[in-house]
Formats: structure tokens, sequence, C-alpha cells
């Protein structure tokens, strides 16, 4: 019911807006939970377990309850604190978790049959049969028992992620908080302050008390007027800092697009990283509840969300309104319902000396045991030593005194200490490097204390970091004592509920410790207490008092669970945010792309890059066909494929060959210049980790080429070499391969081509095979490497990029009109497997030098990397899986890649493998299947037959086992 | 003769303003690695004093003097961004020709530290990253090399082939800023 009064509501902003179907107003400045009070909405909720009905029970994003949808299909978000959605017109929020309404849930059923539903019962209960779990029980009581769901449909609303730094991070806007940004600020130093709320202020807003003469809130408006201007200061309103990592970075959500229409490129929340030099906790203190019988009743509330929906948002949460504490906060309360106008039932204090001069049926010493309704609280039960009196009410507020909200500063393992004074855990100094508590959350809870310890903490983080600093004149506001007698559950039967949102009672907890699980984790996990979206914020010391009282210990000793990040939920969306779609991966092009694109090539991912398949031409139906006829213009005319993805290295320096010398097995100080070698280069383990060619362009330069997949790992590794193990050698090397397009010009047609291009032709004598050099064409300077992946004689082609699409749509059309055309991945795999070239397949990682036949290009004339590990026993042996060649010779001419090979007539099981097929391609050259692979002792074994089983694709057949060059074994056509 | 046609990294993808930020591609200039040979960084700094009337930058740090900068590039290396590098610095460094290699973006306009903010975690204050500051960093998913040229100005260099990829996140974030500021 709305009051009157100057709360922070513009009340000439009427907003609309929908709960479960019907349209309420209310103004700009409501929360959905206090535009619903105002509207006399209590039940808004339904409980996780036994879908009890839950009204609303603070004001602020530690509610356990009032969770409820808001928005639509791709724009859906569950589990929606109504303490802190602010309403705009048009907003359309449901409850969740009941069925068909929620004023009448089938599933409340579940709250007849509590006594079987306690802690771990189904642990107990679904046991047998064992198969049942997974596929029955547990499905039926995840839908029976939950929260919001998402919709299913993709995600409509943007996110975003982004970094900030300063020199003084603020975490928290009450008095403490105020004042520590406003002495940083004023210092000089870069302050953020990030405050959850809509507004600066925290409790300021909702408490009726004064700072420097004036309405605390007025001041604090004040303080966030001058914040705000000052330039050296960052205000996040909206910002929940949710958790403390490492080197003074804090995680923090900020709801963007929460409180409004989504517009168009807005992000619905953003995941920020903060840096911070020094960090001044202020979050604060959480009040929490009692625990007596039913306390869970739609009407019964926080004593300080009461007093803040009075004060802040003219509301009245009840028309006849009882008051129940164990602090001096309850008075507060009562006073404040008094000065707005409401009535005020009852006001129970269980401290037996306490006192009250408000007009009001005071009950000293006295306790709340019970309350009576079902939809909405309709009376409560009051005992006293004397006795028990009924009294009707409509809402009642509890306190059970305050928690400091400590939990940053314990996201780093710290443990917080016990003071008993307060009856709560205090932060121990240091437990986050850099982060200073202050104020509430440090256990101090006057205003004038607050506001203190605010600009002392910011005094400390300013010296720390080298600024001047002096205390700020301090307002005047009240100092008084917190006085607080712990009552953590009121004696009784029937259940009283501490973790609200997981719907844990007293019994559980006390059920837990009596099955001896007395850890406060153990209980914890059995229960469920403190496990729910809220992660038990207003009731996990409650709870864990509990359990020390009843396993006989104190609640020091018993201790509390861990305190993890996020300290509010943050939606995996916004952690991930940019990272849907394009924003997944880099893209990385070739400067042919657009072209093999436009030429309908299906393109295929090799590492980022993007590479083409193959180019199909009119009539063709299967990739097959496209890739016989590009085979056919590498064997018999001319074929252009872009190879720009290789990694390209240019290496430069006096001690570049003898450089090269330790990174590769065989030798490269000798190469001459204008000359081309292939190499290979072994992990430390003494395994393959890369081959490909090297150029050497002066004596002191050489260009060296990698496989597309190795490219950034060989960068990686020489800079290992050269900065760990030779770091005498005078040696620089950087990576061009984006510097260079580069083509493979392939087939008997090459040199035609190319002499059609180049400024100065060539010949045989002056580019022999393995031949390098710089060209240019039409005045671009670039570089020719006569090399060959296809067994051709061929060439690679390298101009600037900047001109490789042009020299790429040149090569195309001159090499058509020889007959050729371009050719793809599919194709340039055929052509290397014809000719036993080997790439990762084979190089998997697994194999040695001497696995692949290449022994003897490990130098005996020197040392180089993996030589010693290469040599190992074991390495050498002649049984080991070695490559061969293979070609079906079955009725099934199929090879298949990762069919694993026995011995013709062997059964085909694991112990009788012999080996595995790791290339496969029909050769429309050769007009049959080839594969290559590796066989046990398989070099000495060429020429028998042996049977190919692949148990995934259900094919077999056998082959014939040969040597892996196929075609042309003496290198006669790329030599020619 | 057959005459081969320059493509700019970006072409067809820039110049793209949205809000109050602009991201343009400039005229493709000469790119040079230049790389100290050991024992030669004394020497190149004078070679490269006398050649180009550039300082030889520290780590984080660029010098500029008559439309060419020399970009502190990692580790041991500086990038001569704007003119072909003087065949004299051979005697004394490694250099290579980058001018094809990468994508030189330059993002400006009041909100643009804002819109970098949502993609690198680089400190851009301007006590940590004044004007003439640099850094190779990240820019969401790839490395690239930040520098900032004026008060709201930043150059960034990154992969020429990721190019569509530094344009689209780039412009992702900007549409962000552009929404964000418009309340």
């Amino acid at each position: 019911m709305r009051i009157d009064g100057n709360g922070l509501i513009n009340r000439a902003k009427p907003v609309s807006f929908q709960f479960d179907g019907t349209t309420y107003q209310g103004f700009e400045g409501d929360t959905l939970a206090s535009a619903l009070l105002a509207n006399g909405v209590k039940l808004v909720a339904r409980s996780f377990k036994y879908h009890r009905p839950r009204g609303i029970l603070t004001a602020g994003s530690e509610e356990p309850n009032a969770l409820v949808t808001v928005g639509h299909g791709g724009s859906q978000d569950p589990n929606v604190r109504a303490t802190t959605q602010e309403i705009y017109d048009g907003m359309d929020a449901r409850s969740q978790n009941r069925w068909p309404s929620l004023a009448h849930d089938v599933l409340a059923v579940n709250d007849l049959g509590a006594p079987f539903l306690g802690a771990g019962f189904y642990y107990k209960t679904f046991m047998w049969p064992k198969a049942f779990w997974e596929k029955l029980y547990e499905p039926i009581i995840r839908r029976a028992a939950g929260l919001g769901a998402i919709s299913g449909e993709p995600i409509t609303d943007k996110y975003e992620r982004a970094y900030a730094h300063c020199d003084v991070l603020v975490v928290g806007s009450g008095p403490a908080g105020l004042m520590a940004a406003l002495t940083a600020g004023e210092a000089g130093a870069d302050v953020i302050i990030a405050e959850e709320d809509s507004l600066l202020g925290g409790r300021l807003l909702s408490e009726a008390g004064e700072i420097d003469g004036m309405p605390a809130r007025d001041w604090a408006n004040e303080v966030a007027i001058r914040l705000n201007a000052m330039s050296n200061v960052r205000v996040m309103a909206r910002t929940s800092v949710t958790g403390a990592y490492d080197g003074g970075t804090y995680g923090a959500l900020e709801r963007v697009g929460h409180h409004c229409e989504m517009r168009d490129g807005l992000p619905k929340e953003c995941f920020w990283r903060i840096t911070a030099k020094r960090t001044v906790l202020a979050a604060g203190a959480l009040e929490r509840p009692v625990a007596f019988q039913n306390n869970d009743r739609p009407g019964i509330m926080m004593a300080s969300a009461v007093r803040a929906y009075v004060n802040r948002w003219s509301v009245a949460p009840g028309k006849s309104v009882a008051v129940f504490g164990n602090n001096d906060s309850a008075h507060d309360t009562a006073a404040d319902l008094l000065a707005a106008g409401v009535h005020v039932c009852a006001l129970i204090d269980s401290r037996p000396d306490a006192t009250t001069t408000l007009d009001v049926p005071f009950y000293a010493g006295a306790q709340v045991s019970g309350s009576e309704g079902r939809k909405e609280l309709e009376a409560i039960s009051i005992s006293r030593a004397s006795g028990t009196d009924k009294v009707q009410t409509d809402c009642l507020a509890m306190s059970g005194g305050w928690n400091p909200t400590l939990h940053l500063a314990c996201h780093m393992s710290g443990r917080p200490d016990w003071d008993e004074s307060i009856a709560a855990f205090v932060p121990k100094p240091g437990m986050v490097p850099g982060l200073i508590a202050a104020g509430a959350c440090n256990g101090v809870f006057s205003t004038a204390a607050c506001l203190g310890e605010g600009a002392g903490a910011a005094v400390v983080a300013l010296e720390a970091i080298g600024l001047q600093a002096d205390m700020p004149k301090m307002p005047v506001a009240e100092d008084r004592d917190y006085s607080i007698s712990p009552l953590w559950a009121v004696a009784g039967k029937g259940r009283a509920w501490l973790d609200f949102q997981n719907d844990v009672t007293v019994k559980d907890v006390k059920q837990a410790a009596v099955e001896n699980f007395r850890s406060v984790e153990h209980m914890k996990r059995y229960t469920t207490q403190g496990m729910a979206t809220d992660q038990g914020k207003n009731y996990n010391v409650q709870a864990l008092a509990v359990l020390a009282d009843a396993t006989g210990r104190g609640i020091p000793e018993t201790g509390t669970t861990t305190y993890r990040p996020p300290f509010t939920p943050v939606a995996i969306a916004a952690m991930a945010a940019g990272a849907e779609d394009k924003g997944f991966a880099p893209e990385r092009f070739t400067t042919s792309h657009r072209l093999a694109v436009k030429a309908g090539a299906p393109m295929i991912e090799a590492g980022l890059w993007y590479r083409p398949s193959y180019f199909p031409v009119k009539g063709e139906t299967h990739w097959r066909q496209s890739c016989d006829r590009e085979v056919g213009y590498v064997r018999n005319a001319v074929g252009i494929a872009d190879v720009s993805t290789l990694g390209k290295i240019d290496i430069k320096g006096p001690d570049a060959a003898a450089f090269l010398d330790f990174l590769y097995t065989n030798m490269f100080s000798s190469l001459k210049v204008g000359r081309v070698r292939y190499g290979l280069m072994l992990r430390e383990d003494g395994h393959v980790m890369d081959d490909g060619t090297t150029a050497r362009m002066a004596d002191d330069h050489f260009v060296m080429t990698t496989t597309t997949a190795a490219a950034g790992q060989v960068m990686q590794h020489m800079e290992l070499v050269s900065q760990g193990m030779r770091r005498g050698m005078d040696v620089r090397f950087t990576s061009v391969t984006e510097h260079w397009a580069q083509f493979a010009v392939a087939g008997p047609k090459a040199r035609e081509l190319l002499n059609g291009l180049l400024d100065a032709p060539i010949d045989g004598e002056s580019w022999p095979f393995m031949a390098c050099g710089d060209m240019s064409i039409g005045g671009v300077n670039g570089r020719l490497f006569r090399i060959s992946f296809s067994g051709e004689h061929a060439y690679e082609v390298a101009v600037p990029a900047r001109y490789g699409e042009s020299l790429f749509a040149e090569l195309r059309s001159r090499a058509e009109a020889l007959g050729g055309g371009l050719y793809g991945m599919e194709a340039l795999n055929v052509l290397r497997i014809e000719k036993g070239f080997i790439t990762h397949a084979e190089i998997d990682g697994r194999a040695t030098a001497f696995d692949i036949g290449m022994q003897g290009m490990m130098s005996k004339k020197k040392d180089f990397y993996g030589k010693g590990a290469a040599a190992r026993p074991g390495l050498l042996e002649d049984d080991r899986e070695q490559l061969v060649g293979l070609k079906p010779t079955g009725v099934v001419k199929q090879l298949t890649a990762g069919a694993h090979l026995y011995r013709d007539g062997a059964e085909p099981v694991r112990v009788n493998d012999q080996g595995y097929l790791t290339s496969v391609a029909f050769s429309p050259t050769l007009g049959t299947y080839l594969g290559l692979g590796f066989l046990r002792g398989g070099r000495a074994r060429h020429g028998e037959t042996v049977k190919m089983v692949d148990h995934l694709r259900g094919i077999e057949t056998t082959c014939e086992v040969c040597h892996p060059v196929f075609l042309d074994p003496n290198g006669e056509k790329a030599r020619d | 003769m057959i005459e081969l046609v320059a493509k700019p990294p970006c072409e067809g993808l820039l110049p793209v303003t949205i809000g109050t930020v602009t991201l343009s591609e400039p005229d493709m200039a000469p790119l040079t690695l230049i790389a100290p040979m050991k024992g030669k960084e004394v020497a190149l700094a004078k070679a490269m004093q006398t050649a180009h009337k550039l300082e030889w930058p520290e780590a984080g740090a660029t010098s500029g003097a008559n439309g060419a900068a020399l970009v502190w590039f990692g580790r041991a290396q500086a990038l001569l961004v704007g003119v072909a590098a003087s065949t004299k610095l051979n005697a004394h460094a490694a250099v290579a020709d980058q001018s094809d290699a990468w994508a030189r973006v330059v993002l400006e306009g009041e909100d643009a530290r804002e819109v970098l903010a949502r993609l690198t975690p680089l400190d851009m204050r301007d006590r940590a990253f004044p004007v003439g500051a640099t850094a190779r960093s990240e820019v969401f998913h790839m490395q690239a090399s930040i520098t900032r040229m004026g008060a709201d100005s930043w150059q960034i260099i990154g992969f020429r082939s990721m190019a569509a990829t530094l344009v689209h996140d780039l412009t992702r974030a900007m549409e962000s800023m552009a929404a964000r500021s418009q309340r």
C-alpha cells in the first residue's frame, strides 16, 4: 500500500508493468518488489522444494524468495530478484516454480510430504533399483524442485565485457564508501566507486537519520553529485563487485539494460575486470532473520527491508505491522512505521531488559514462536515465560542482528574472525592483499563510525600508493552503540526456516548433525543449505550457529563455509560476452579468399585459416569429380593453389646457418645461396615436431617454411632455443607469413606459365630443382622457389600480400588457358599421397624420424635438438611401426584413414594390432585407392598382404604393403 | 606487361563511424621490423638517428620525426612506420619488410578509449598510457600492437589475415559504446 511521504520515487512519472499477466502501476524509482507491495501483492513466489507460498523478504540483492522471470524468448531472464529489478514501462515479469498458477500450485502437495522430504531424503529414498536414479528419479525431482528456466531459444540480447583500472576501488556507497571515495577523489587518486543499487547511498537511502543536520539521503545525494563532478572518479552504479582475484583484480557485473526496454546494440550486462592498486571494501552488512516456526510466510520480512519500503519507496508492507528483534534496529523500525502513520500492533524484543518509549504494545523478553496464514501472514504467536499470546498481523518485521558483508574479503581463502560483541564474523586485515574493509562490513554499525572508517581506509590506501592524504572534516552523525543478544532459533516444534531459497530448516541442520555431518562443509552439502543462487547471504551464520549448538561446539570452532565468487549471480552470457558467432575465434583469410569463395569453393578450417577444399565446375555433383579433375591439372598441365598459410620465418644474422644446424636434424650450413633444402625438426623427446623447406637467400639470410598447423609452435620453439639453449648465437628471426602471398604453380606447364608473367624469364639452368631467389612480376619484387609438394615440375611464387588477389586471378586465367586451373586442399592431399609426402597426419607427435624412414637425415656430424633423445633404446627398433604405402587388393577397393592393420588371417582384435592408416586418397592418376600408414616392421614387409579393418565404419579389405612413394619414385618429374 | 593491383588489408571494410568513434585504415605505408644484432644496439641507434632522425624507443615507447615513427614492437625490436628503411641499418640489424604483414587501423573519437577498454586489458589511463605510449597486447582474442597517437586517437596493428575479425571486434565494441551513450 502506497503511503504519503517523501520516498525516492517520482510520483509524476507513473510506470505500468505486468506481473503474472496482471497490469500494475508503480512509479519511476520503484523496484518490482516495492511496486508489488505498493499494489498489495504479497504472494510472489513458490519455494524450491516444498512449493510454499513466499513473499518478499528483503530489499536488496540478498533476496532469497522473490525471484521472477523477466522477458521472453531469446531475451528471457530467469531468477531475477524482484528487489533489485527496477520497473520500466511494458516490463513483463512472471512468477516461477508453480503450476498452473502462483495461487494454485499443484506441487504444493510437497509441503504435506515434508516429513519425508527432509535433508538427504533422496540419498536414502531413491536408492533402488540403481538404474532408476538417472533415468527416473533425478529427472522427476529436478522438474518438481526448481527455479526459473531459460527459454531454450538462441539468445537475442547483447552482453559485454570490459576492463577498467584505478588507484582506489571502493566497493559500496553507504556512509563508509562515500567517505572513502570522496577522500580518495579529493586527494587526486583515480577512483572507481561501484554500487549495486541504481543510486549511491547504501543504507542511508532507507534510513530516517540525519548527517550534518540534513536527512542522511540528502547528504548522500550531495556527495554523489560531488563525486560525479570529479574527472578522476568513475561512479559505477548498478554494478556488483562479484569476486576478488589475484593481483588486485576484481570481477564486477554491471546491469546495463535490465532497467529499461532493450535498445538496439545496448548490452544487457557488462562483466568488468577492474584492476585496482588498493580497494576499500565498504559493502555494508546484511540483516539476518530469526528461525521460528513457519517464519517463511508472505508478509514476514526483514526489519531493515520494512524500513526501506517505508522510507525509500513510501510503501507500507502491511496494515498492522508487528516488529520482532534481538537488537535496537527493531525499535527503529517501529519508530519509522509510526512516523509514517502505519499501525504497529506489537514490538517484541527478545532481550529481557529492553525498554521502549514508543507508544506501541511492547513485549520485552519475548519471542515470536509461530505464524499463521497460508498465502499471507494472518497472525503470530508471541511466547513469554508467562505464556503465549496470539496477535493478528499482516506483516512481521524481524531482525536477528547484522552480518558484515565480508564476502569479497574471503574470496582468496582467508577465514574471518568471530566477534562475540556483535555476534558476527568480521574480516581480518590482509585477507585479500590491498583490500581494506571499512564500516559495517568491518563490524562497526553506527553511521558516525562508518563515515570515519571509510575516510580512514581511504587515507591508508592513498598513503600506500604514495599520495598525500589527510583525514577530512567528519560530518556529524548518530553514533549509538549496537546492542545485541544473540538469538538464532526460537525453540519449538515445527519447521523453522534457515535457508529460504533451498528450503532448509533448523530440523534439517540438526538431522545432519545427528547423522554425523559435523563439519560445516559437510552439513552444507548434505542439507544444501546456502547452495542456492543467493548463496545463503542472509542466513549462513545462523545455520552454522544451529550446527554449533547441535554439536556442542562454539561458533568460532565450527567455522564458516568457504566464501566463493560470485557475490551475486553472473550470467554465463556476460562472462562469455562477444564470443558468440564471429566472435568465437579470429578468422584468418588468405588474399585469394574472396575469389575462392566466388568460385564456389567450400572453405575448410585449417587452424584459424580458411582454405578452399575444391573448386566445383558446372555439372560436377560430387567433390571427388572436382578433386580428380584438379589432380589432372597438376599431373598433365598446370595447377594453382594458395599456399600462403604455410609459416614463413625470416632468419638473419652471422650465426643463422649454425642456428639452423642446431634446429634441424640435417645440415644447413652447407646449403648454397640460392638453394632450398628440406629439413626435419625434432622435439626435445626426439620425436618429429615439424618439417618444411628452408631457402638460403644470402650467406646470413634464410627463409624457413613450416607447416600451416605448426607455424606458431615452430616460432615458439625457435625463441626457446635462441633465448635458452643457444644464447650466444647472433641470430634474429621474425614471422613473415602474413607479408607474403604465396602460390604453388605446379605441373608440366608451370614454367611456361611463369615465363609469361616474370619480368625476366627463367630456364632449367637458371632455376633448377630446389633453386630459389628474387624475381619480379610487372615490376613488383617477389620471390620464386622451385619446390614441389606434388612431385611435378613446380614452383612457389611469392609477392607482397597486397598483390595476392591480383596475382591469384592472373595465375588462374593463365593456367586455364594452358588446360589447367585452380586446385584445392583435396587435390593437394591426393597429389602428396601419390608422392608419399608426409603431413601432420603422419608426424602426429608420436612418430620418430626413424619411423618415417628419415633416419638418414639425422646428421652424425653435428649436434641437433632432440638428437640424444632420438637415439634412446626403443626408438630405433626394427619392429617399430614404420611408414609404408598401402594399396587395396581385396574385393573391397576402399581404404579408410584410421583403420587398423592386422596380419592376413589374424583375428582383428587389439592384441593382434599391427598398425594403422593415417592418410588415404583415391588416385585418379593410378586408378586406385592409396594409403599411407604405419605398420610394425613395415619397411621390411613390402609386398606382403595385410588385412585392413575399420571397426567404426565396418569396412574390411586386404591390402598390399608397398613403398610409400607410389609415383615417380626417383623424382624425375620434379627435376624435369 | 602485366600490372598487379594492390589491395589494402581492410579494403571494403573501412572507414566506419559509430557514435562518436571512427575506425579507419590509413594509406598503406612502409613497415619495417628492425632488430639489432648482438652488441649492435648503440650503433643501430646512431645509424637510425642519422638515417631517419629517430630515437631508438624504450620498451613501451615510440619516437617520431618527419612523418615517420619508430614503434617498440616487443623484445629487442621496433617497427619503422611510414618511411622505407635505409639500407644503412642492415649493418647493425636484421631488417625485414613487413609492409604487407599487418593491418593498420586508427580508432579515434571521444569514446575511442572506452571502445578499446572492451577489448584490451591494457591500462589506458593518461598516466599509464600517455600519447606516444605503445604496447603489444590483445585486442579481444588476437594479439596486436596498440599505440596512442593522440588524446582520442589510437593506432592498432593486427595480422593482415585477421583484418576482418579485427574490424568485427572493434565495430561490435563501437556499437556497444554508442548504444550506451544514447542514454
